[in-house]
């Protein structure tokens, strides 16, 4: 039916709740620690202003765990369910690795979280800087479990196969596998990066709103040094991931590159534009820079990349696909690091929460970060096809045998439910943001933590209540 | 003989199940309860009896999940593909649970409605669906090669359906005897009346998989009814005919923390009934714990943080609930 197997709608359905899912904790990586920073500068400097933005942004932050614990919970499920040959298969390495993931979070609920959230004014403040930063810290730890688990599938490792199932040997080579550091890097800066573009378009929303406080343009002001210093950092990591990517998997970054075939004595160049068919075994309509691209990936003139005809056709990842997603993805970043370089020039020349069109760049490039994001993960998971494990097990034979119907039926309901369910969500979190920070937040009596109505299991509760009382503050700050 | 590590983490992931039935089973309860309850100030107290604690269902659910994952595989492949819908539809009904409950107190007042429509929907669809899974578990699956092999509505038969319908009692009795013990007045004086017809159609729910099992299943039958067996487990059977002798008894003398506690004996030795029917198969009918297995090294490595976390989440728990204790009034608002 529409030319789509079962195994792909498994593919697409497991695509859907997973990339619904990072966004969430993408931004809890980011939040956690700009917050730890926020707090710190607030016992240092004694600014107010730091104080009310970690108030203002805890509260999304709240909203925004919960919205992850939520999605999170079909993930645990979703390995089993949609691919249970790859679970019986790797399931002695891929589930421990999970499981420290969730034990992790599940540590923070029951300890740091709560303090972090309704804590304020019931312990003393180095205590709860110190929450703050551990559940920071924790937040990164969550991330290396599920990275390391995420790049033994890509570069396997540390294991031998007894009875046609994996079996770990040597865990620090489980876990320390040859892509783990450069995606575990790329990652937590790319949740850095989106975190910093969010907080910097709701700081231009506001100031293009003529909302102009010192809170606001506080935002907006370590917003873009985030830019300007990280998203540079990001792309020197991606280039670092990237050799790697050729090292381990070859035939990735061929498909990345829509690279076909090489020229006998001739140096790679680069594809900048182009329509990969893969039945024709060409790049339709490319624009191409000579050499190029042997100077990025081997950063020589002479040597040649890797291209996809030296690898047989049942090997290859899709293209078509690849080649446009990192585009995506690196065409952001260089938007970014032009955002975070425009944005020096205007503080020098002192017009930086002025100048409308920067603003309002500012603004559109809210959610830029969240996008270069899934386009990597995109290009990373779908580059490693047509392998669920690389080398070890192939995509295909990983699937549960469930028939069309059920997958379809099934695909249909989590669209349905995630987007009115996050939908709500992440206009809860919107009109959090609208709402802007207000001075003295925080200072109100904040009950919260185990056995009251506020718990940090329950984050959301650390949000403001009622909608009502939201439009009556916004329509006085309007 | 070393240290016997399925046999420590199937201990593991049978408490966590429990802590689940038990910590979640209330909290879907009163999900039910709600088309019992109109008033628009008695639904925000059936809420406020649990907002601090109805959280912990999350954490042993996804700990379930994972910890089955990494140290039986084997087991999370198939029970999860032979369970997909039923499974899938359970965490839809969860999640959309999980959300109304937190979007209905944030909610105006004209969209609330609709919210409590999504938390009684979740509530039922997921108990429902937890017990379909719950049928179908125990009548076993098919395995060919260490894969699933049966077909893709196996699950659907009478007995997973009865017992589907089965766990939404239970789950309402569970529900019900915490609002008597949680709540004063006229929601009090309601839950009482819904009481004893409940516990009565429990009884018969009980009464009905006893039977229903042992004759479908010889191995079942076997497991009850041979000798030294029957001498052993025969406890099972009395002691819930005389917990809902003390349960009716309590509910007539209109006890407030007693019917709670005893529907909560009634549930672990329903469970501890499971238990001994399958026991050591965790993919019944026939591939026990050992066989499903991951490697030592695995369940090693996982144990080591788990021990460590679990206290944790475990005193954590205690804790809410311990500051939790007592009633909840119509004044205690949400903040």
């Amino acid at each position: 039916m529409f030319g789509i197997e079962a195994l792909e709608l498994a593919r697409m359905q497991f695509a859907f709740t997973v990339s619904f899912h990072i966004l969430f904790p993408a931004i809890t990586i980011g939040l956690a620690s700009y917050l730890a920073v926020l707090e710190g500068l607030w016992l240092r400097t004694h600014n107010q202003v730091y104080r009310d933005l970690y108030h203002f942004w805890s509260k999304i932050f709240a909203v925004n765990f919960g919205m992850g614990v939520v999605s999170g919970l079909v993930m645990a499920y979703q390995f089993g369910t949609n691919w249970s040959r790859f679970s019986d298969f790797a399931g002695a390495i891929t589930g421990p690795l999970l499981t420290y993931e969730v034990l992790t979070a599940f540590f923070l609920e029951a300890g740091f979280l709560g303090v972090m959230l309704f804590g304020w004014n019931r312990v003393g403040r180095g205590l709860h800087f110190f929450s703050t930063v551990m559940v920071a810290l924790g937040t990164l730890v969550s991330t290396f479990w599920i990275l390391a688990s995420n790049s033994w599938m890509q570069t396997p490792q540390g294991h031998e196969i007894i009875d046609g199932r994996v079996v770990p040997v040597d865990w620090f080579a489980v876990v320390f596998n040859p892509s783990f550091p450069y995606r575990l890097m790329h990652m937590a800066t790319a949740a850095f990066v989106s975190t910093a573009f969010f907080v910097g378009a709701s700081a231009a929303w506001h100031l293009l709103r003529g909302r102009d406080n010192p809170a606001v343009r506080k935002m907006l002001s370590m917003a873009m040094w985030m830019a300007l210093v990280v998203a540079p950092i990001q792309a020197v990591i991606g280039d670092f991931h990237g050799l790697n990517t050729l090292k381990h998997q070859p035939v990735k970054i061929a498909a990345i590159e829509g690279h076909w075939e090489n020229v006998p004595g001739e140096p790679t160049p680069l594809i900048l534009f182009g329509i990969p068919d893969m039945k024709a075994e060409t790049t339709r309509f490319k624009v191409e820079i000579p050499a190029l691209g042997s100077l990025i990936l081997t950063h020589s003139l002479d040597k040649q990349v890797p291209a996809m005809k030296e690898f047989p056709p049942e090997d290859r990842p899709n293209s078509t696909i690849v080649f446009w997603s990192f585009r995506i993805m690196v065409g952001l970043g260089f938007l970014m690091i032009f955002v975070g370089l425009w944005s020096l020039w205007l503080r020098k020349r002192g017009t930086l929460y002025t100048s409308r069109p920067f603003l309002y760049l500012a603004l559109w490039m809210g959610p830029s970060g969240l996008i270069a994001l899934l386009a990597g993960w995109f290009t990373t998971e779908i580059g490693r096809q047509p392998w669920v494990v690389y080398g070890l097990m192939r995509t295909a034979d990983g699937v549960s045998n469930h028939s069309y119907a059920q997958l379809g039926f099934t695909l249909v309901a989590f669209v349905v439910v995630y987007f009115a369910l996050f939908g709500t969500g992440l206009g809860y979190m919107m009109r959090l943001v609208r709402k802007g920070p207000q001075t003295g937040e925080g200072d109100e009596h904040n009950p919260g933590g185990p056995g009251t109505q506020r718990t940090p299991a329950r984050p959301l509760s650390a949000a403001d209540d009622g909608h009502e009382a939201e439009s009556a503050s916004l329509s006085k700050g309007n | 003989m070393g240290i016997d590590l399925p046999l420590i983490w199937a201990v593991i992931i049978i408490f966590g199940v429990m802590m689940y039935v038990v910590m979640d089973g209330f909290d879907l309860g009163i999900g039910m309860l709600f088309p019992f309850v109109k008033g628009e100030r008695d639904r925000d107290v059936m809420m406020n009896t649990v907002a601090p604690v109805w959280d912990g269902n999350e954490t042993w659910l996804v700990l379930g999940g994972a910890g089955l994952f990494g140290a039986f595989p084997m087991a999370y492949a198939v029970v999860l593909e032979a369970l997909y819908l039923p499974l899938i539809l359970m965490l839809i009904g969860l999640i959309f649970r999980g959300v109304a409950f937190e979007f209905r107190f944030k909610a105006k007042a004209d969209k609330r409605h609709v919210w409590d429509k999504a938390f009684i929907g979740g509530s039922l669809v997921a108990t429902f669906f937890q017990g379909v899974a719950l049928g179908a578990f125990l009548e076993g699956f098919k395995v060919v090669d260490r894969h699933f092999a049966g077909g893709t509505l196996d699950w659907l038969t009478p007995f997973s359906l009865f017992c589907g319908l089965g766990l939404i009692v239970a789950y309402t009795l569970l529900g019900c005897t915490w609002l008597i013990m949680k709540t004063e007045g006229d929601l009090q004086l309601k839950m009482h009346d819904l009481a004893r017809p409940l516990a009565l159609v429990l009884l018969a729910v009980i009464g009905i998989v006893s039977l229903w099992t042992p004759i479908a299943y010889p191995q079942i039958a076997d497991r009850w009814f041979s000798m030294p067996n029957l001498f052993w487990f025969m406890p099972v059977p009395l002691l819930v005919l005389v917990t809902f002798y003390g349960l009716l008894k309590a509910v007539a003398r209109n006890a407030h923390y007693t019917p709670f506690l005893l529907t909560l004996v009634l549930i672990f030795l329903g469970y501890s009934g499971l238990g001994i029917s399958l026991w050591p198969n965790i993919i019944p009918p026939s591939i026990s714990i050992w066989d499903a297995a991951a490697p030592p090294q695995s369940q090693g490595f996982m144990l080591v943080g788990t021990l460590f976390i679990l206290p944790f989440i475990l005193m954590y728990t205690f804790w809410s609930y311990y500051v939790f204790r007592g009633k909840v009034t119509h004044e205690d608002g949400y903040h």
